[in-house]
Parts: C-alpha cells; structure tokens; sequence
C-alpha cells in the first residue's frame, strides 16, 4: 500500500471572530497518496487554497490535524515549518514571485543555495525548457516563460510535494499547456506529489485524484482511470 | 457624500499610519524647535522690556567722582533729556563667614523717601529701608540666594575703609544687575559679587559724599538723541572727575542680556532652519517614495476615467494631511516646550515677571516650509508616475527591469550568494532612489555629528581660555594704579611661584562710525600668564605703537591686520592715541584687546604702573596666600582662575549655550526618524519579495538579510557622507551659537563624529529591529497574492 503523503483530520480554518467570523474549511478529513497528481477544484471562497496553505506550511489550522508523512504539521514550530517548507516543498503562485533583481538561474540557484539535496539549477531549468534563458531578468521573460522559472525554482530542490495555487490563472492556453506538462513532468520524473488548485475544470483531466471543494469542505473526490495529456485538454 | 477617492484617501491614510506618523513626526520635531525658539526668544525680548520700562532703567549713567546735588538741573536741561537723577554708589568689601576670600560689592543710594525716580528697585522678599536706620540694607536677590541669606539676617561689610554691620531687611530685583560681576572679572558670577541698597543719608556718610551725588542717570526721550545727550553731560560733569557717560547698551548686565538674548536670537534663526531644511528635504524623499509605491493603483485609478487633476489631487491631499499633521502637531508641541523653557530662562535671567509673547510669523514660515517641501517631493514623483498609461494596472505585473544591473561572472558569482546579489542589484537599480536614502540618512548623521561637534567647541572655548590663553591660578585687582614694585611685595608672599604685572582700562575703541566701549589689557611683552595668542596658541608680539584685537572686537570695528584705529582711554588724563592692529588674538570669551603695558602707561604719563596682577601659586600654599592677600589694603579683589572657570561653564550651560543640549536632543531625534522612515519604506518596498522568500523556505533571519542588507549599505555610505557633511554643517551651527560674550568654535573633533556615527547605526539597528519584527510577522499568504 502507497504511503499517504497527507493526512488530515476535522481539519477546520476560522478566520476572524464572533459574527464576522469567515468559516474557511469545517472540519476537513482527507488522504493524499504519495507520488499522485491531485487537482482541487471549487468555486472561490470553497476553501481549497485555504487547505492548500495549510498543508503547504504557510498557514496555520484553527483546529483538528494535519500530517505530512509521519509528521503532524499542525504541532510543528515556526522554525519547523520553515525547515520543512525548506526541504520538502516546492510553490507556485498565480503571480509567479520571482526575485525582479535576480536572472533566472539565479532566482532557481536562490533555493539550490539552501536545500538538502537539490539539483543543479541548470538541470531545472533544463527540464521546464529554458536553459537558453538562465541569464535573463525576469523583466525580459514572458509570463509564461516567468512561470516556468517559478516551477523550475519549485522542484531544483527535489521536493517531496509540489503546490500550485492557479498556476496557469494568468496564462493564455498555449502558454498554460506547456506549464501543465512541465508539472506531470515533475510528478512522473520526480515522484513528487503534486497538488494543483485551479478554477479551470479541465485541469482535472490530467490528475490521478480530483477533490471537489464547497462551502470549507470536500464534496467528493473522483480517481481518474485514463490520464490525458495536457495536449489534449481542451480549454 | 465622501467621495470614493476621499474614502480611499482616508483608508491610505490609516493602512500606512506608522509610516505616515513617521514622517509626520520629523516635520514635527523640525517645526517644534523653529516655534519654540522664536516664542522663547521673543517672549525674553519682551520680558526684558517690560522690565526695564516698568522699572524705569536709566537710558544714560553717568560715573563721576563727585558732583553736587545742584549739577543735575543742567542736566535736566539737556536738550532730550527727560529725567535725570543722582545717586551715590560706592565699592563695599563683604565678610562672608566661613570663607578666607572677601566678597566685592557695590553699595547704592536710594532716596530717602519711596523708590528713586530711575533705576527703580523690586522688592522680591522682607520691606524698605528706614531712612532713619542707617544699618539697614536692600541685598541682591541672586546674591542673598547664592549664599543663603534671607531678611532678617546681619552682615558685615567695609566700605570706605570702615567695617560696619548691617541688617538686611528686604531682599531686592533690579534690572540694573541681572548679571553682576567684580571688576576685571569676565564672567558674571552671583556668588561673587553683591550689590547693597541703602538709603541716601546712609550713603552720604559711609562714602563722605554729602549733599553731592557720583554718579547721574539719565533718561532720554528718542534713541536717536543719545550721541548728543552723552556729549552733553560729558561737557557739563568734565569738571566733576567724569569718566564718561555711557548709554543703556553699555551698561554692563544690560549687555549681557542683550547678548545672550542675541545669542539665542541668532540660534533661533541660524539653527532651526538648517533642521527644518533637513527633515523637508527627507519628506521630500520620502513622499517620492512613497507615491512610486502606488503607481499600480495611480495607473488603476486612471484606467476608471479619473484625469491627471483628479489623481493629482487626491495625491496631494495625502501628502498635505501627512505634512501639514506633522507641521500643525510640531507647532502645538513648540508652544508647550517654549513655554516650559521661557520658565526656565525667566528664573535665569532674574526676571521677577513673565511677558509671554508668541511669534506667528514662526507658525506660517514652519507650516508652509514643509508643505512646501512635501508638494514638491510630490510633484516631482507624480510628474513621472503620469507618464504611465492606465494599460500598466491591467496588465500582469511586469517585474521591475534590473537588466541593466549587470551579471555577476568570474569571482563575484563564486563570492556573492543570492541574496548578497538581490541587495547589491536593488541598490545599484535604483541609484536615484538609493542615493536619495543615502543624502537623507547622510543629512540626519550631519545634523548629529555638527550639534556633536558644537558642544565639543563649547568645552573647547572653555578649555582654550582657562589653559592657553589665561595660565594664571589668580589674578588680584588694586584699589588703584600701584607703582610696580607693589608687585615684588606679592612676589615675596610664601608660596607665590610667579607674578606677572597688568593694567586695565576702560576704553572707547573707534573705526569711523564704528565704536566699541570696552578694556584694554596691559599686559608685559613676552608675558607668560595671560597670554595674546594666535589660532595656533603660539603668543603673538606686542608693539609699543599697536593694539592687538580680537576676532569679535575686529568684526565689530571692521578693521584688520594693519589698519589703523582711534583709541580713547577713560582714565587718568584720557589720552587719545593713534595706534596700527598689529595682530588677532584668538578669544573665545569676551571681546578683550591687548597693548603693551609701558606703551600705555607712557600714554597715560603714569610710568611703571600697574593695577593688578596675575598670581600662579603653589595650590598647597593657597589658603594662606588668601589671606596674605586679604590682610594688604591695596588688594581690591581676587580672582581665582578655577571659580572663573567653572562660573563660565556654568554660564554656557544655563543660559543661551543650554540650548546646545535641546538642539542635540532634535537633531537625534531627526537623524532616528530619518534612519527609522529609511528602513519603513525600503520594508514596504520588499515586502512581497521578503515573503517569497519565506515561502520557499528562507528562515526568517535569512529572508530579513535582503531587507536589512540595503539598509546597511545605505548606512555604511551615508557615514562618511554624514561625517563631512556635518563638519561642514558645525561652521554654520557654531556661528549660529556665537555671541559677542563667547565665540564657539567649530574644531574638528573625531570623538563628536564618531559619536554621531554610532547615534546613526544606534538607530539604524533599532529601525532595522523594528521593521524585521514586522517582516517577521507578516502574512505569507496574503502577502503572496497581492500583485505588488
């Protein structure tokens, strides 16, 4: 049987108090197995950024638990959830968050510098496609190409998991394609589990497990038979 | 109906409150000196005239030996005259219990019946004198409290030769002795010297002056009459032994206050402009700043249909809430701190009343300088923040271009990590913007380290007079010009190593339409004690034909090296002489001038005479030299260098010099604001940048090196800047601080600099504390998913 990557249980996220109180998840349970591609799909406010922030180490649970392998994160330290964001978690963001100073090896070498055991930067900008771009600024990069530096950035510290919060959100279809194959390329070649939160439904059509958000919690989870591949989903 | 913008402007305002109290703050510490020193200064002048008229001070004296009673009705028919008075004053020698050294005093008539009609006296404590009662006295206020004397108390004091004992009955305020000093003493001193008020009668007989008056005061009607009022009475009481009349402004403590108040007046206007121009010049920085901060929404706003005018508007109204805040708070904060220090000046200059009087002209030149300041440092960020089309919000955020920053190659990309290379590429990105925050940080250290360097020229004034200049232990004064082998008597007296002869005299110094009334110093050439020395503290030579000045005398008379001056001696046959400036002596204290001492006897036809001497004494012989001294009859009085000293200081620290300490205070608290806003706004700059950092797994202490790396190197540059800047900036602050009674000089002084320095990365550490607690504290995610 696959290890879970994540486990959570009565998961819930209150933001604010008393009668303005925003209830973000109520009381998630939930197993993410090692190694799949999930997608998280739901309206806005649904809550699924919210659990991605969670278990991403970014944000802490009003209540219930959440483990990452053995390790319960929501005991977890400050200083813990940096160490573990350090040596187990790739970002990517909808607005990319690269360094505007840095070139883009160097926004990918800023995360080489710190991990345990990461790749060459080369080697990870060699696999989203943009080794003839290392020594460009952000600034003389398109979003897309912007993004895939992000991802690049994400997995050269060969992360254990990889989020991604709308990382094809400011991107045009062709652009997002050649995003959403360097991901499956990263789950399949890495082994690392990826976790994608998208509006865009046809996403799903890419992942091993869909989990349905509404109203803070999951309305259902469907596993995917037949993958296709991102050049068949249609937009 | 608000409108939306106005809501927005409003919300602006709260969401960036430290920042904007920040800012506000500076202004405000800048308008606050400006308000509160011209209140102070104002007030004082005001205080100080109100004193003088409701007490009717004299506008002329008129010292001669002795006069009778009748000589006043001429002088009551000089032409502008408008009341003329005589009065008896004589010198007094007090006993002071306890102590070896005799205290000089001036003793005063006082009419016999009710207060004179000129020099009018406040009785502060006790009643008047009973003209019937020749022992009872009037005593001085300050000197009764320096020696703890109250009415009621006895006191033994010679005057004329004859030891008598007295009672004080009431103790007395004049504005005729606000400041009081023994004579050829520079620095007042109330513990040493009093000033006695007895009535007529007893006057006339303690100084064997009956039915005469030696000295005549004079009030004129215009200002414009005083010349001929004084040539006047100069005419009419030449046969009575006159000295020469002088006006008001000579009058001794009148022209200590009037200096001081100059002093403080000058201050006031040297110095609070110089800090409020720095703390505009920073809000200039920072609002440039802070509105390239929101170009995103300047480009939104836009992109609804808003004009130019419209933003324009809405972004000044920011900018002046921020401002003028700052400039309205300073104002309120300058009324109550002027207020607190008006008390304090009140009580040291002896003013029994109080004439509070505020300057509004101070309000409008404090408001509309920084709001002024504050437009243009909008303006000139606005003006090119216009040039973006609204295009720029609706589009994904570009990030900011560093290509131009250059790739690290060869040993710099072995030797710089990631985040060295993000501080080094933001610096050299913006040079503007980071030579902006270097000449801000830069301005504040310079404001520091020239108020450092001021007070170091203050211990340096102290230092260069009572060491270099002045190498005596005690200097004694005669009753009267001695033959010089008086001098061999004090040089016999155990214990004294060397003497060393002088000769003061009263003087009258002109250049054309320039006067100064004052003394020359007769001193011996090649004297060793009291010294005429030159910047570099080497002495400089005396000649028989020449007068060496000093540099406040010289400004005053307009004269250098070489020209050639008038000067009328006061004394003995009042020889007028045509003498060349053969040198500038340095002089931090008073405005003395020097001629050789047999020169000036030769003038006076009094050859070999002295009328005090200079003393350096073995300090373990002291307490009988004292009385050696006390016992000659000749001795007048003595005057040791260390009470000297320290009176000066005392001075320096309580009176217009104590400003120096407050001035230091702002200017900290300046150079804090500027270090502390530097380190906000290149906060709110980085901070989407510092959370990525965060997120990809930077430890907080990491991610804040970014942050607090440019703040470093913005400090470290701005130190050697700061340093020249403020030697330059202590020239001007140091002239500010000048007056005629001392001059402070602006000397190089690593120590005052070093100290600045270290005020500066003091505060550059407490800011940089302060924003990586914020930055500590920041939330990842929403900082994440905001664009900018």
């Amino acid at each position: 049987m696959t290890q879970n990557a994540f486990t959570t249980k009565n998961l819930t996220k209150v933001y604010g108090e008393g009668e303005t109180a925003v209830h973000a998840l109520r009381g998630v349970d939930l197993d993410i197995p090692a190694g799949e591609f999930v997608v998280l799909l739901g309206p806005s406010g649904s809550g699924k950024s919210t659990l991605l922030n969670i278990i991403g180490g970014l944000d802490r649970a009003t209540g219930g638990q959440a483990w990452f392998l053995d390790r319960e994160l929501t005991a977890m330290s400050d200083r813990q959830l940096t160490r573990y964001r350090r040596d187990h978690v790739g970002f990517v963001f909808q607005f990319y968050n690269l360094m505007p100073s840095l070139t883009a090896l160097e926004n990918v070498e800023l995360v080489t510098e710190v991990a345990e055991d990461p790749m060459t930067a080369e080697a990870a900008l060699a696999m989203v496609g943009l080794s003839n771009r290392a020594d460009h600024f952000p600034s003389e990069l398109s979003g897309g190409e912007q993004q895939r530096v992000a991802i690049a950035r994400a997995i050269a510290k060969n992360p254990t998991v990889l989020f991604c919060d709308e990382p094809t959100g400011a991107l045009d279809s062709e652009t997002g394609r050649t995003v959403l194959t360097a991901l499956r390329d990263v789950n399949e070649r890495l082994g690392a589990t990826v976790l994608i939160v998208t509006h865009a439904a046809a996403t799903a059509n890419m992942a091993d497990r869909v989990i349905h958000f509404a109203d803070g919690g999951i309305r259902d989870v469907l596993l995917n038979s037949t993958k296709l591949s991102p050049d068949e989903i249609e937009w | 109906m608000v409108s939306p913008l106005d809501r927005k402007l409003l919300r602006d305002l709260w969401r960036m409150k430290t920042q904007a109290l920040a800012i506000s703050l500076v202004v405000a510490v800048g308008v606050m000196l400006l308000v509160m020193m011209s209140g102070l200064v104002n007030s004082l002048d005001e205080t100080r005239r109100a004193y003088y008229e409701r007490y009717r001070l004299a506008d002329v004296f008129a010292p001669v030996v002795r006069a009778p009673d009748r000589v006043l009705a001429s002088l009551a028919g000089i032409e502008g005259v408008s009341a003329a008075e005589g009065r008896i004053t004589g010198s007094a020698l007090i006993d002071m219990p306890g102590s070896d050294l005799p205290v000089q005093a001036r003793a005063v008539s006082l009419p016999d019946f009710g207060q004179p009609r000129l020099n009018a006296v406040y009785l502060s404590a006790g009643r008047w004198i009973d003209r019937r009662r020749s022992h009872e006295i009037l005593l001085l206020k300050s000197f009764a409290d320096a020696h703890g004397l109250e009415a009621g108390d006895t006191l033994s004091a010679t005057m004329h030769g004859a030891r008598r004992s007295f009672e004080i009955v009431g103790i007395a305020q004049s504005p005729e002795f606000l400041y009081t000093t023994a004579p050829g003493e520079l620095v007042p001193d109330d513990s040493r010297f009093g000033v006695i008020w007895m009535s007529r009668t007893a006057m006339e007989a303690a100084y064997d002056l009956d039915g005469a008056f030696n000295e005549a005061l004079m009030d004129i009607g215009r200002e414009e009459d005083l010349p001929s009022v004084l040539a006047a009475a100069d005419r009419i009481l030449d046969a009575y032994g006159a000295v020469g009349a002088y006006g008001l402004e000579d009058q001794f403590s009148n022209r200590f206050v009037a200096e001081e108040i100059a002093g403080l007046r000058a201050s006031s206007a040297g110095v609070p402009p110089i800090f409020l121009a720095v703390a505009a010049f920073l809000l200039n920085i920072v609002i440039s700043r802070l509105l390239q901060a929101e170009r995103q929404q300047i480009g939104l706003i836009k992109a609804f249909g808003y004009t130019n005018a419209e933003v324009t508007a809405h972004y000044f109204k920011l900018i002046l809430t921020i401002a003028a805040g700052g400039a309205v708070l300073g104002c309120l904060l300058g009324l109550a701190a002027g207020a607190v220090l008006i008390g304090v000046y009140v009580q040291y200059y002896k003013f029994p009343f109080l004439v509070f009087e505020i300057d509004p002209a101070s309000f409008i030149i404090a408001v509309s300088a920084s709001v002024a300041a504050a437009a243009f440092g909008g303006l000139f960020a606005l003006r090119r923040i216009f040039a973006l089309t609204p295009a720029v919000a609706m589009r994904p955020p570009t990030p900011p271009d560093y290509s131009g920053t250059g790739r690290f190659g060869g040993l710099l990309k072995r030797v710089l990590d990631q985040p060295t290379r993000m501080v080094l590429r933001r610096f050299v990105r913006h040079p503007g913007r980071s030579l902006g925050a270097i000449a801000g940080v830069s301005a504040g250290m310079a404001l520091s380290a020239g108020m450092m360097t001021v007070l170091a020229g203050f211990d340096e004034a102290v230092e260069t007079t009572f060491s270099v200049i002045d190498r005596s232990d005690m200097s004694v004064s005669f009753i009267e010009p001695l033959p010089d082998r008086t001098l061999h008597a004090l040089a016999q007296l155990d214990g004294v190593i060397e003497v060393e002869a002088s000769r003061t005299l009263p003087v009258i110094l002109r250049n054309g339409v320039h006067s100064y009334r004052g003394g020359v110093s007769g001193i011996t050439s090649g004297a060793r004690l009291q010294r005429a020395v030159d910047a570099n503290g080497q002495a400089l030579t005396l000649r028989g034909d020449g007068i060496i000045l000093t540099p406040a005398l010289a400004d005053i008379l307009q004269l250098q090296t070489g020209d050639r001056l008038r000067v009328d001696i006061r004394q003995g046959r009042r020889p007028q002489l045509d003498l060349v400036v053969t040198g500038i002596a340095e002089s931090l204290l008073g405005a003395p001038s020097y001629m050789e001492l047999p020169a000036l006897n030769r003038a006076l036809g009094e050859p070999n005479r002295v009328s005090g001497a200079y003393l350096r004494i073995d300090p373990l012989r002291r307490d009988a030299i004292y009385a050696a001294l006390d016992a000659m009859p000749v001795v007048a009085g003595i005057s040791v260098k260390q009470d000297a000293r320290e009176a000066f200081q005392r001075m320096m620290d309580n009176g217009a010099g104590a400003m120096r300490f407050v001035m230091a205070a702002v200017a900290a608290l300046i150079t804090f604001g500027i270090v502390y806003n530097t380190a906000r706004i290149a906060y709110a700059e980085s901070a989407h940048d510092l959370a990525s950092l965060r997120v990809i797994g930077f430890s907080k202490g990491e991610a804040a090196f970014v942050l607090l790396g440019e703040l470093g190197l913005i400090v470290l540059l701005a130190l050697p800047a700061g340093a020249l800047l403020g030697y330059g900036l202590s020239h001007a602050i140091a002239a500010g601080f000048s007056t005629d009674l001392y001059q402070v000089p602006a000397i190089f002084s690593p120590d005052s600099l070093g100290v600045a320095g270290l005020a500066v990365l003091a505060a550059a550490i407490f800011s940089g504390w302060m924003v990586k607690r914020e930055s500590d504290r920041a939330d990842l995610v929403s900082a994440l998913k905001s664009r900018e």
